[in-house]
């Protein structure tokens, strides 16, 4: 339902979004990912047809957003980084405006605002002035408003920002079920947002897509994913090590700690190693505390994949 | 049609919604009343006409207009809130267009309230009322005009004090490049072409038919044409801030 090809914005010199690819289907939500200034709200703008972009194209349902901009963004809801709203207007304000902005008026608006209102849990300060909100209620009002005429495609920037563990849990709830019907994107910070919520996860950097796959795909790209981490007791390191130089998918091995008692290593595997290490240590009749074969976490990917290259730009 | 009347009353809605209205209202009757009957001298003349109201109009516009109109823009920016506008299903012209028509309507609304002066000069005389409804027209067009500017200004920073010092600038230009007091000391000097140039865009020329009763084509030619070239001049500058 989101389709872009190529695109890219510059601002002056400098590259915001460097010829960048993807598309979102129904039923899919999207994290985008990337450290600070990477290029994701420049994205998500000219996706959502704020920015115009340098060159490539962006088409929403079909409609390309730059030439039937009407046709597009009237079927898509964003809520901007940061929340943006009228500073004096109350919430039920706010909502109606933006309902008749969308085309709702009478009874249709009424409705909607009621369904919104039920899904933020807005109540309490409906008639509150958005000036005198706390950030939660903020940003859940800006989100109401991106919601309101029930969009085919929602782009969140940022949408967890500011809140509380609760609050994030609630929106993050939200963003999935959505997701069902819905194509949606939205950008974080929070990684195991990605995890939580999240059918497929890009990971930008410096205005390229350095990754695109779902969270288990990437998890897999950590540096010690698929190493087995083992914890014996009753032996030394000494003596173990010539029994792990007989396993033939061994890598390296490499020994995290060693106490009195207890000797605690990893094994890189390059090929099916796990059988091998059980039936080693069986045969040995080793005391197994401990046996984890690593998961990778979606931060070490992200610090694999984003590190190096902000390194390299702070030396140049 | 109707996303133009949501953003207008969205805009109507904020003047009144703070002190901002009543204040300029307040002011703007307070003013006029002052200039009409302490500095205009109206009992003295004992004419019955609104001369003495309205050759003050475009003075206390200069100061006033910018400061209804600096916050179109300036805000919108200042708050982000333009992003959000213009991933609404909205042109660039029905938002320029909305804010614009809302300001002008409470300029409008303010002008209305000045009744009381109309209603003064019919008790004391029997004043030419066609005259006095020409005046009207075009106080309500320079206040239009110099909206237009502000608009632009506006549009230029989110800073609302720079946005309403540059189109106090500007109006101020237009006002005095057609004022008698300036143009007879330039004329001394610049060639007749720039003269008549300069008499052509100045606001006062264009007014002061209006006061005379007179309400020429070429009059309402240069006020309407003044107001869409600055809005265009806004939809241009918005534009290039989204590029």
């Amino acid at each position: 339902m989101i389709t872009v090809e190529k695109l890219t914005k510059s601002f002056g010199p400098k590259l915001a979004v460097d010829n960048i690819s993807f598309s979102v289907a129904k039923g899919e939500v999207l994290g985008f990912l990337g450290p600070n200034g990477a290029g994701k709200s420049t994205s998500m703008r000219m996706i959502t047809g704020f920015l115009s972009p340098s060159a490539g194209k962006v088409s929403v349902c079909g409609f390309d957003v730059v030439e039937q901009g009407l046709q597009s963004r009237s079927r898509l809801g964003y809520l901007p980084e940061n929340a943006p709203m009228y500073s004096d207007m109350s919430v039920f304000g706010f909502l109606s405006f933006c309902a008749e902005l969308r085309g709702l008026f009478g009874s249709t608006k009424a409705r909607a605002i009621d369904r919104v209102v039920q899904l933020c849990s807005l109540q309490p300060v409906l008639f509150q002035s958005v000036d005198t909100l706390s950030k939660g209620y903020r940003h859940r009002t800006c989100l109401a408003q991106a919601i309101i005429h029930d969009p085919e495609v929602l782009i969140l920037d940022e949408p967890t920002d500011g809140l509380d563990p609760n609050q994030k849990h609630e929106v993050r709830t939200l963003i999935r079920e959505m997701g069902r019907e819905k194509a949606i994107i939205f950008s974080t910070h929070i990684l195991e947002e990605v995890e939580a919520a999240c059918t497929r996860a890009i990971i930008i950097d410096r205005g390229k897509i350095v990754a695109n796959g779902t969270p288990a795909e990437l998890k897999c790209r950590a540096p010690l994913a698929g190493t087995i981490v083992v914890s014996l007791s009753g032996i030394g390191w000494q003596s173990v090590q010539p029994d792990l130089s007989t396993l033939s998918f061994l890598d390296k091995s490499e020994l995290i700690s060693e106490s009195d008692s207890k000797t605690m290593f990893r094994l890189q595997p390059k090929g099916d190693l796990l059988p091998e290490v059980l039936t080693l240590a069986q045969k040995r009749k080793w005391r197994i505390d401990h046996l984890n074969v690593e998961e990778g976490r979606l931060d070490d990917v992200f610090r694999a994949i984003t590190l190096p290259e902000t390194e390299k730009a702070s030396v140049e | 049609m109707r996303t133009i009347w949501t953003i207008a009353r969205r805009e109507l809605g904020a003047y009144f919604s703070s002190p901002v209205a009543y204040v300029f209202i307040v002011i703007f009757l307070l003013l006029t009343g002052f200039f009409t009957f302490m500095v205009g001298r109206f009992f003295e003349r004992g004419s019955a006409d609104l001369l003495t109201f309205f050759v003050w109009h475009p003075w206390l516009y200069l100061f006033l207009v910018p400061a209804v109109g600096m916050r179109l823009w300036s805000e919108e920016l200042r708050l982000g809130t333009m992003e959000l506008l213009f991933t609404m299903p909205v042109t660039t012209w029905q938002a320029i267009l909305g804010k614009f028509l809302a300001s002008w309507l409470f300029l409008l609304i303010a002008l209305i309230l000045t009744f009381p002066i109309v209603v003064t000069v019919e008790y004391l005389g029997h004043p030419d009322l066609g005259r006095i409804l020409a005046g009207y027209g075009g106080s309500f067009l320079t206040a239009g005009a110099f909206l237009a500017i502000t608009c632009m200004t506006s549009s230029l920073t989110r800073n609302q004090v720079v946005s309403f010092i540059l189109s106090v600038v500007v109006c101020l230009f237009l006002i005095l490049c057609s004022w008698p007091p300036v143009t007879d000391i330039v004329v001394n000097w610049a060639p007749a072409w720039l003269i008549d140039a300069l008499a052509n865009i100045g606001v006062m020329t264009h007014y002061e038919d209006f006061q005379r009763g007179v309400v020429d084509s070429r009059d309402l030619i240069f006020f309407f044409s003044a107001i869409v070239f600055f809005l265009f001049t806004t939809s241009v500058i918005l534009r290039a801030r989204r590029a």
